[in-house]
């Protein structure tokens, strides 16, 4: 599993995967981020689905993580098309034969590629981490957002916390993107249901009906990101969205372990 | 049967949906031999090197590779080189970079890269991204990275396709080589002449069927030697195909000529006969045909 995850590492360097995987989080938390502090006075809303976030909140000590919080859903996109994209093109590259031949058990090769995918997830969230919070801090200036409760112990848990929370909600949107790749062998079929199911599917269903983002994986992964919400308790959409994920791996990966690999 | 073997298979069966892609398969390859693996496209030979690689489940049958049963393929893998189906890389890694992943996974000494890049000529060429190499070169790193495990055995599936002339010769060469260090060797190609001549086992197969499994010096004793007969009056064909056979030798018409089995020491009798039936004869040449026309005639095309 060591020499799946080294071999792993390899692949995931390569500078067009960086600087891409770089560019998608960079704009991903700019665009959440600044929308969030300059639409601040905005009567349309600056958050998610048209919620208002006022200078008050901002300033809180918490003010400092929300552009971060916010932008996990996106980030998670990301993090799903890149590891659906990664699972996946060992079948079409026809690479995945050549990976058997040198480890044999499947399992090792799946969890090599699970632990790769959550190092990669780390690196990805301390990026967004960081340019949220200097984003966060150059936007404050421009619209005379406080920042003062900002450098305050608490301003710097609730980072720690959120950090936390981002990479868990992350890591479960690459597995969701693996889980894809295994069951559909090709990159284009995964990332465009993936990003069907995620963004339109979830996405509007959850606008339009009440409470049914209860039952949605990736809903469920952008409030653990948030720490929970009014309707929607962290612990619920923790277990809820995880134990959706880790039974379908597990589908996945016997599927996987069973499967002629005769591409 | 005395030899070690390096693989052997028994009633060993792949059926896709209703097609047998291999059909109760028999054959064993002696250790440290070049065996040919030939048959005509889709007649079952990437089938066969996936299940002996642990990729696919047989449908019937066993098989053993350096001794170990294939459904343990962990056993015998770290000793097994192979190239399916040619060559397949990340595209937007460099040679270096896709070998480097390969043995990272194996577990196998990365400073040995550079020596199988100048093995397969693509020493230069090591830090160019795959997708710019051409089809000769991909092929090439497909069997840099099944030499990575310095192996016992070398599973290579049609590592001439896509290469000209020279290459098919190089590769050869290579094959030889590793053959006469003590790599066994197991090869497929579509096209027999293209390893015939240093494959000194062979086994055939036409439609999933194993046609023959055997020594190559066994497939040269059946090739029988031909005389071909070139009347100058093509109206005595026939005549001379009834001399041939009321002397006991088979005989056919093949464009204008009489192709007759048999040794050359017939030729001199053949003659004689036709002159006095009053046939002259404008040439008569004993001919050698190729392993390809007499597996062709073998498999009945
Ligand atoms: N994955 C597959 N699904 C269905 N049929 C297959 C599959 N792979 C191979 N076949 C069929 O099995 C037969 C043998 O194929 P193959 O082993 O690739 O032949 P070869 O390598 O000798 O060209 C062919 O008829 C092919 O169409
Ligand atoms: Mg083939």
């Amino acid at each position: 599993m060591w020499n799946v995850f080294r071999a792993e590492l390899t692949k995931l360097r390569r500078p067009s995967l960086s600087l891409s995987s770089i560019a998608a989080v960079t704009f991903v938390v700019g665009l959440v981020t600044s929308l969030l502090f300059l639409l601040v006075d905005s009567p349309e809303g600056n958050g998610e689905r048209g919620v208002r976030i006022g200078r008050e909140v901002l300033s809180l000590p918490d003010g400092l993580s929300i552009g971060f919080s916010n932008s996990a859903g996106l980030l998670g996109i990301v993090a799903l098309c890149i590891f659906a994209a990664q699972t996946a093109q060992e079948y079409t590259y026809g690479t995945l034969r050549n990976l058997l031949v040198r480890q044999p058990s499947r399992m090792k090769i799946l969890i090599g590629k699970l632990v790769a995918m959550k190092l990669f997830a780390i690196a990805m969230v301390t990026l967004a981490a960081i340019l949220s919070i200097a984003l966060s801090y150059l936007f404050a200036g421009v619209k005379d957002v406080s920042t003062v409760a900002w450098s305050i112990n608490d301003a710097q848990m609730a980072v720690l916390r959120t950090f936390i929370n981002v990479l868990i909600a992350t890591i479960g949107y690459g597995i969701f993107g693996m889980i894809l790749g295994l069951l559909f062998r090709s990159p284009i079929s995964a990332i465009s249901i993936g990003v069907i199911w995620n963004l339109i599917i979830e996405g509007l269903l959850s606008a339009f009906i009440t409470n049914i983002d209860k039952y949605f994986p990736g809903q469920l992964l952008s409030i653990v990101a948030q720490g929970g919400n009014d309707r929607i308790s962290y612990q619920y959409s923790l277990f809820t969205s995880y134990g959706f994920l880790v039974a379908a791996f597990i589908i996945v990966a016997v599927l996987f372990k069973k499967r002629d690999v005769a591409n | 049967m005395s030899s070690p073997l390096a693989l052997d298979v028994a009633d060993l069966s792949k059926k896709y949906g209703d097609r047998m892609a291999l059909s109760h398969a028999n054959f064993e390859v002696p250790m440290g031999s070049i065996c040919g693996f030939v048959g005509p496209n889709g007649s079952g030979k990437t089938t066969t090197i996936r299940m002996l690689l642990g990729l696919i489940k047989p449908t019937t049958g066993s098989g053993h590779v350096l001794g170990e049963s294939i459904t343990e393929p962990e056993k015998y893998l770290p000793r097994v080189g192979a190239m399916i189906e040619g060559p397949a890389f990340y595209p937007a890694l460099t040679g270096l970079q896709n070998l480097t992943v390969l043995a990272k996974l194996g577990g196998f000494d990365v400073d040995s890269i550079q020596k199988l890049l100048e093995i397969v000529g693509l020493a230069d060429r090591g830090d160019s991204k795959y997708k710019t190499y051409s089809l000769g070169m991909k092929q090439r790193l497909g069997i840099a990275a099944s030499l990575l495990p310095n192996p016992k055995l070398l599973v290579l599936d049609e590592p001439t396709n896509g290469l000209d002339p020279a290459g098919i010769q190089e590769i050869r060469n290579l094959l030889r080589k590793l053959a006469d260090a003590g790599t066994t060797v197991f090869v497929s190609s579509h096209l027999l002449s293209e390893i015939e001549m240093i494959s000194d086992h062979l086994v055939m197969l036409r439609l999933g069927k194993v046609i023959f499994s055997g020594k190559t010096s066994e497939l040269l004793a059946k090739q029988l030697p031909v005389i071909v007969a070139k009347p100058s009056n093509t109206d005595d064909l026939n005549k001379l195909v009834k001399i041939a056979k009321d002397n006991g030798h088979d005989a056919k018409i093949v464009d204008q000529n009489v192709h007759v089995t048999g040794a050359a020491d017939y030729s001199a009798q053949f003659n004689k006969s036709a002159f006095d039936a009053g046939i002259i004869l404008e040439s008569l040449t004993p001919i050698r045909p190729s392993l390809e026309d007499t597996f062709f005639e073998m498999t009945g095309d």
